[in-house]
């Protein structure tokens, strides 16, 4: 059931998708004996030979575990780049200062934002972020641990941004279960704080892998809690060699400028894309 | 890490594959798993068992195909296969690997009666 609305699962209408396929196999032969005594394996009508299963019997699937949420994520991402928006699928563990820091970025930017606040329980979040005056939906996964595509999908009909938005998603507080889900984001932003240790990265490889941005937050508590910034960036790089890291604090502003300008170069390199295609 | 969602999912596609009225049991699903996607395998067998209640494929075996995690070395820039995701890289030793690869999570085939 659709933790959102209460809809139920894949009902939505226009995003129903069917992309596996399967055959009848009426074929029973499991392999042939040619004239020069090769065994060719694998010519019955699945085209496949699997020891221990009899081949008239076996359906070929080959479909991705989350094809269905691959699909409407697919959706969300046409939606947003219809109308020129920019979206960020923002992750970390509970506690780096998400909100807080989505805060100061809506208040330092210029231009339309929105924002999708997930969490498991409350609308604490979303009221946050509309005190700001930018337009928030909270989505409250109840006992799911990460947003998916179909979530936002619901999000976004209750939001519909206005053209040129950058949209914030903020994912559950959770390191590990949304680096597998793809939300329809342009990209994930990573946010870890200072306080959390250097080891972080190694310790969640995946959602580092995932990023395509690092913001290390809280940095203007680094001399209070013994962190080496250095071999955070470092850790950060070992896992993912492309990841970008910015410094930053929401509470002294430090490097806010920097992730605004990162935010404003990538969705205008976006929009140049979608003009050229 | 969501074994009981991916079950779900697995589900749906499965119970789609196999509506034909022509098919009255799953026997067997066999999924390849990436070395990198992540997927704890013992909790993905237990959450089976409960998911698959009352589909056709309750009580169906699940084979877990193992596909290997490759990377490519940000050092000496090989395309590696390495067993878990922060080893060196067996070519030069250098630690700066991205993953190309490995995160794989499909539903292969299944045997149904």
């Amino acid at each position: 059931m659709c933790t959102f609305c209460g809809c139920g699962d894949g009902k939505v209408e226009g995003h129903h998708h069917h992309d596996h396929h399967h055959h009848d196999h009426s074929d029973g032969h499991h392999h042939h004996h040619h004239h020069d005594g090769d065994l060719h394996y694998g010519q019955g009508a699945a085209g496949v030979s699997v020891p221990g299963m009899s081949q008239d019997r076996l359906i070929e699937i080959e479909t991705g575990i989350l094809s269905q949420n691959d699909a409407f994520a697919a959706v969300n991402r046409k939606r947003l780049a219809d109308r020129n928006c920019f979206a960020v699928n923002l992750v970390s563990s509970p506690g780096s200062g998400k909100t807080t820091l989505l805060c100061a970025t809506i208040r330092a930017m210029d231009g339309p934002v929105a924002v999708i606040e997930g969490d498991q329980q409350t609308t604490n979040d979303a009221d946050r972020i509309r005190e700001t005056g930018a337009p928030a939906v909270q989505v409250n996964t109840g006992k799911g641990c990460h947003l998916d595509g179909h979530m936002v999908g619901h999000a976004l009909d209750h939001l519909v941004p206005e053209d040129g938005t950058t949209l914030f998603i903020e994912n559950v507080g959770n390191l590990v279960c949304p680096a597998a889900f793809d939300l329809g984001e342009d990209a994930k932003v990573a946010i870890l704080s200072v306080t959390e240790g250097e080891d972080k990265p190694l310790k969640y490889p995946d959602m580092f892998t995932a990023s395509r941005l690092a913001l290390l937050n809280k940095v203007d508590l680094a001399p209070y809690c013994d962190v080496d910034l250095d071999l955070y960036e470092s850790n950060l790089k070992r896992v993912n060699p492309l990841i970008e890291v910015i410094r930053i604090s929401a509470k002294t502003g430090e490097g806010l400028n920097r992730w605004i300008a990162w935010l404003r170069a990538e969705a205008l390199s976006k929009r140049m894309k979608q003009a050229a295609e | 890490m969501h074994e009981m969602s991916l079950c779900e999912g697995i589900r749906r596609i499965v119970d789609q594959a196999a509506a034909a009225p022509e098919i009255s049991r799953v026997s067997k699903v066999r999924l390849e798993i990436g070395r990198f996607a992540g997927v704890e395998k013992e909790a993905l067998s237990f959450a089976w068992q409960i998911v698959m209640r009352g589909s056709k494929a309750e009580g169906a075996d699940l084979e877990m195909i193992d596909l290997p995690g490759k990377a490519t070395c940000f050092d000496c820039v090989k395309l590696v296969e390495i067993k878990d995701r922060l080893d060196p890289c067996p070519h030069c030793g250098g630690g700066r690997l991205l993953p190309e690869g490995g995160d794989e999570m499909r539903i292969k085939d299944m045997e149904v009666q």
